[in-house]
């Protein structure tokens, strides 16, 4: 990392490389600066970037149209559970596979992966029953364990290839030692993938938290979150732009927050194996 | 590594688990099975029982069908371009050193947070719109007529917003492979004369062959899978010129309300999708070999 | 014996506090509705039902329409027992009333004044007699054209306008310089939303969807000289990327002054007039949907309308929801609160009787016409085996209709030639109505 580089190749790398990320994100940029438009404003021609008259009136709206908090507090339950709940279980499945390899165990993974591929869409009705005959639609439960269950394939393979980067003999010497299996995988694995760990765990908070076909499908209002609430934005009668964006901007602020604020730790871990 | 005893030991302990993972993936698998044999429309509660192949020789006689295919891969392949070689580009731009690379890289990776139905409402009403999107008024302001993006370029423009939203992703994978490249051999290769080109090609790309397989298998993973974008932006049209499998799917499930044809639809997609894992593993696969 | 008779006298004790306690806890309705202006309207003013109704508690699930849709239909056949109150349309009705989905709304109270409601909505809204559900707003397609735009450009626009006088004017307004279109038409595939419009247009031209044995009409030439009009008029004189624009796209162009002319739902009369979100809000002209002298207008027939799903778990505090929803009462506090001319319309005889709802609404009368002259029972000048304006009440209907929506959507963002779009319209409707087991 510590090539030297001319100040005038800095300079233009810096250009290039701030134009692209600006790039990048303005659409995001754009709907911030919008939710905070009068409606006719929000579509004025020639656009208007930040000489308009500030209005918190949008979010008002929105928020009297519908009670932001409940969706919000659904979709971190839902998301933080159905994290939790996956690397309870993935955790011990893929020191299995990683350090007790069977002949079978690409296979396996490539399976599990394969079964992200089903349209999610062509078993609706069948899970509906079920979820109908449980008792589970419309309960946080239900679509906790959904969410858990299509995401469980990423959270296996995460942690399967992080858990090859760690040496073997390590958790040899810890078994000498006299270590069961369980305290082996509690205080001497998980520390050490705790890097793998924590980027497998932001990396599903957000699958879960954007995921936009279960929870609008199998939610009415007690167990809906976000996504449900964008649903009733998307086009609504007559000028509806500067409302989209306070209540898009409502439904994106929680996860792009806690993205910013741990980019290094998802960053770390997210390699999937990529780095030798 | 291990000896019998633990061997065994990890087998007990561990065996519930995959088979609990197992059977929760064998579960969807059976329903759509079953009921793609079925005769089962929503809206009609009477009309029941087995009808054999019908379903899916209705899913796959559709006009629409072929042309879906195509979209598909169109799709697909067309994300996987453009988050590929972007993300390269931007991750080798990144790597560099430059003032104020610790926001750069947030705002580089902020797309990936948002939830898809907002980046496609997003795009759609603020951007594609042809009267009132910001492209609209960049085209203005060069005096053209508006381009109307999601009539006339539906799947590229889709492919533009999926495109968005994955970029971030990869840029991430190959900026932390390349990271890992080290500089020892770079520098070896510069004072030997090779010029940037050369060392891109012969060093710095085989480095980063692995990242980019994890790449396209994640998002071809998830790209698969897509019709939400599709449904906010174009409803798989005009024509049938934006529906992939997943939205032909999509129709038959929750228009039609034939749970029966679009079961078969899902077998059919999930069909093909592991036709495509296949072919990519065969073709780039050995990467993965640790 | 005695213990038994003991036992018995016992669980018959706790059996009534169950009941006196679960009658005592409030009864929580689920209502499901889209997201237009009226009903968020209504979601405001419920404080008004919940007082005289302190034992019910009301929660709301407001969607874009597609996927409220979606989620009700899905919930409804697997009785699933999600909703207490729906929001559908006179297309749901009728097929979902004949399942036995529906609460029936036959034992509404007298001072409901059933008998008050439009007979061409409450004749959508029944199945042989039975009313399934109570309409909301109901509404016809007309014409609303700027008058400013057609003074300047020379052209009248009749009330009784034909098609002729509709090319002409849209001619004449037309001025893309300036950012003005002729005409704003339905262009997003949808059956609710373009195949909607054009398929008023085809009854008024002689079309019809399918003839007496369902076989599918495409390659009739009415047809065919629907949808080359309809492209004549969209790209000669209307608003770029139209092949996505639906109800709302058109209201918020029209809203900014940039259409001359817009054929679509009643109810955005309120909306074109309203000042506060209108630029042109005193230059709007009314007129009847077109004709081409074939004795059917291009007007359409549709109602908002609530229903109780057969398995909800409270009908009884429902029906005094949907009643209190769509009752006169309703209407007067609406235009206490928000004026007359923000009452859901086209509902009910008396409102168009008022003479301050007349007054205060320059679309009121033209509304109530175009209403009239909608006949689902008889849309197309052909016999047809079906009932609906712009719609065909079969439950395949949405299926194919946005099928061939999408075809029609095709030709206007020209993929497609006019031939080309029919023949695949024709195609998939045959194959559609061959699996369904229309066509033998």
């Amino acid at each position: 990392m510590s090539r030297a580089v001319t100040p005038a190749r800095k300079t233009i790398n810096t250009v290039l490389a701030w134009t692209v990320a600006l790039i990048l994100f303005f659409p995001i940029l754009w709907t911030v600066l919008t939710s905070f438009k009068p409606e006719p404003v929000a579509v004025a021609s020639p656009p208007v970037f930040l000489n308009f008259d500030w209005t918190l009136k949008n979010y008002y709206d929105v928020e009297r149209q519908r009670d932001y908090f409940d969706y919000f507090l659904n979709s971190v339950i839902i998301s933080l559970g159905s994290t939790v709940l996956g690397l309870v279980l993935a955790v011990p499945a893929a020191w299995s596979m990683a350090f007790v390899p069977g002949r079978r165990t690409k296979d396996l993974l490539m399976w599990m992966l394969s079964t992200k591929m089903m349209p999610a869409v062509g078993v609706l009705v069948p899970i509906y029953l079920i979820f109908r005959t449980l008792g589970l639609l419309d309960s946080r439960i239900g679509l906790t364990v959904v969410l858990m269950l299509i995401n469980l394939p990423i959270i296996v393979w995460m942690l399967y290839t992080y858990f090859r980067e760690i040496p073997g003999e390590i958790l040899e010497a810890a078994r000498m030692d006299g270590a069961t299996l369980s305290s082996e995988i509690i205080y001497v694995l998980t520390p050490m993938a705790l890097p793998g760990i924590a980027s497998t765990f932001l990396l599903n908070v957000i699958l879960a938290w954007n995921e936009a076909f279960w929870t609008i499908n199998l939610t009415v209002t007690d167990a809906a979150p976000l996504t449900k609430f964008i649903a009733g934005f998307s086009s609504p009668q007559g000028l509806f732009y500067a409302k989209l964006s306070a209540a898009s901007t409502m439904a994106i602020a929680p996860i792009l927050v806690l993205g910013w604020f741990s980019q290094r730790q998802l960053v770390r871990g997210l390699t999937f194996g990529a780095v030798k | 590594m291990s000896t019998q005893a633990s061997r065994v030991a990890a087998r007990a302990m561990l065996s519930p688990t995959v088979l609990l993972l197992l059977i929760w993936m064998i579960v969807p698998l059976v329903l759509t099975l079953w009921f793609s044999f079925q005769r089962y429309n929503l809206l009609y509660p009477d009309r029941s029982g087995f009808i054999g192949l019908s379903n899916y020789l209705n899913f796959v006689s559709a006009p629409a069908f072929w042309g879906a295919i195509i979209n598909t891969f169109l799709l697909v392949g067309g994300v996987l371009l453009v988050t590929v070689v972007g993300g390269i580009g931007i991750a080798l731009l990144i790597d560099q050193p430059i003032w104020g690379q610790g926001i750069v890289r947030i705002l580089v990776i902020s797309p990936f947070f948002i939830m898809p139905p907002v980046a496609a409402l997003v795009w759609k009403n603020m951007f594609f719109n042809p009267t009132n999107g910001l492209f609209a008024e960049a085209f203005k302001l060069i005096e053209l007529r508006p381009f109307d993006f999601l009539g006339q370029a539906p799947l590229g423009s889709i492919i533009m917003i999926v495109s968005w939203e994955w970029l971030p992703f990869a840029t991430l994978i190959l900026l932390t492979a390349l990271q890992s490249l080290s500089s020892e051999q770079l520098e070896a290769a510069e004072m030997d004369g090779a010029p940037p080109v050369k060392r891109f090609w012969f060093i710095m790309l085989p480095h980063l062959a692995r990242a980019i397989t994890v790449v396209i298998l994640i998002e071809t993973i998830f790209l698969l899978g897509i019709f939400g974008e599709i449904l906010v932006t174009t409803n798989g049209g005009p024509g049938t010129s934006s529906t992939t499998l997943t939205y032909l799917v999509y129709k038959e499930a929750l228009l039609d309300f034939d749970a029966g044809t679009a079961a078969a639809g899902g077998v059919v997609a999930v069909i093909l999708a592991n036709i495509v894992a296949v072919f990519l593993m065969r073709a780039v696969g050995r990467n993965l070999d640790a | 014996m005695n213990t038994l008779t003991r036992a018995l006298m016992g669980a018959t004790a706790l059996c009534a506090l169950g009941i006196a306690a679960s009658a005592q806890e409030a009864t929580t309705l689920t209502i499901a509705t889209v997201n237009n202006g009226d009903m968020v309207r209504m979601q405001g003013l419920t404080d008004a039902f919940t007082e005289q109704h302190p034992d019910i508690e009301l929660e709301w699930v407001t969607l874009e329409e597609n996927v409220l849709r979606q989620n009700v239909t899905t919930d409804i056949a697997t009785s699933g027992g999600q909703y207490d109150v729906i929001t559908i349309g006179t297309y749901e009705v009728p097929i979902w009333g004949k399942q036995g989905w529906l609460v029936p709304l036959n034992d509404l109270p007298a001072e409901y004044d059933v008998d008050d409601i439009l007979p061409p909505i409450r004749a959508g809204l029944s199945v042989d007699d039975t009313l399934f559900a109570v309409p909301f707003y109901g509404e016809s397609s007309f014409v609303m054209y700027r008058k400013d735009l057609a003074e300047a450009a020379g052209v009248t626009i009749p009330d009784q306008p034909t098609w002729d006088d509709i090319k002409a004017a849209a001619a004449a307004m037309n001025d893309p310089d300036n950012g003005i279109y002729g005409i704003c038409l339905r262009g997003k595939a949808g059956w609710g939303e373009n195949t909607a419009f054009i398929t008023t247009m085809a009854n008024s031209y002689g079309a019809r969807w399918f003839d007496e044995n369902w076989q599918p009409q495409f390659d009739s030439p009415e047809w065919k000289a629907t949808i080359t009009d309809y492209l004549d008029l969209m790209t000669n004189y209307g608003p770029p990327g139209a092949s996505s624009n639906g109800f709302n796209e058109n209201l918020t162009l029209f809203q900014q002054g940039k259409c001359g002319m817009w054929i679509d739902a009643t109810v955005a009369g309120s909306f074109v007039t309203d000042p506060n979100n209108s630029t042109v809000a005193d230059q709007v002209g009314f007129a009847l949907g077109p004709d081409s002298g074939q004795g059917k207008r291009a007007n359409w027939l549709w109602a908002w309308s609530l229903a109780i799903p057969s398995s909800s778990d409270a009908p009884d505090a429902a029906k005094q929801f949907v009643a209190w929803a769509t009752s006169k009462e309703y209407t007067e506090l609406v235009a206490e609160n928000e004026g007359w001319a923000n009452v859901p319309p086209g509902t009910r005889t008396s409102l168009y009787e008022n003479q301050e709802y007349l007054a205060a609404a320059p679309f009121a009368q033209m509304t109530i016409d175009s209403i009239n002259a909608a006949d689902p029972n008889s849309p197309t000048v052909q016999p047809v085996p079906y009932t609906g304006v712009q719609f065909v009440a079969i439950p395949e209907f949405q299926g194919i209709g946005t099928a061939v929506g999408q075809e029609f959507s095709a030709a206007l963002a020209g993929e497609k030639t006019v031939d080309e779009a029919l023949a695949a319209a024709q195609e998939l409707a045959v194959q559609e109505m061959t699996t369904a087991g229309y066509i033998q």
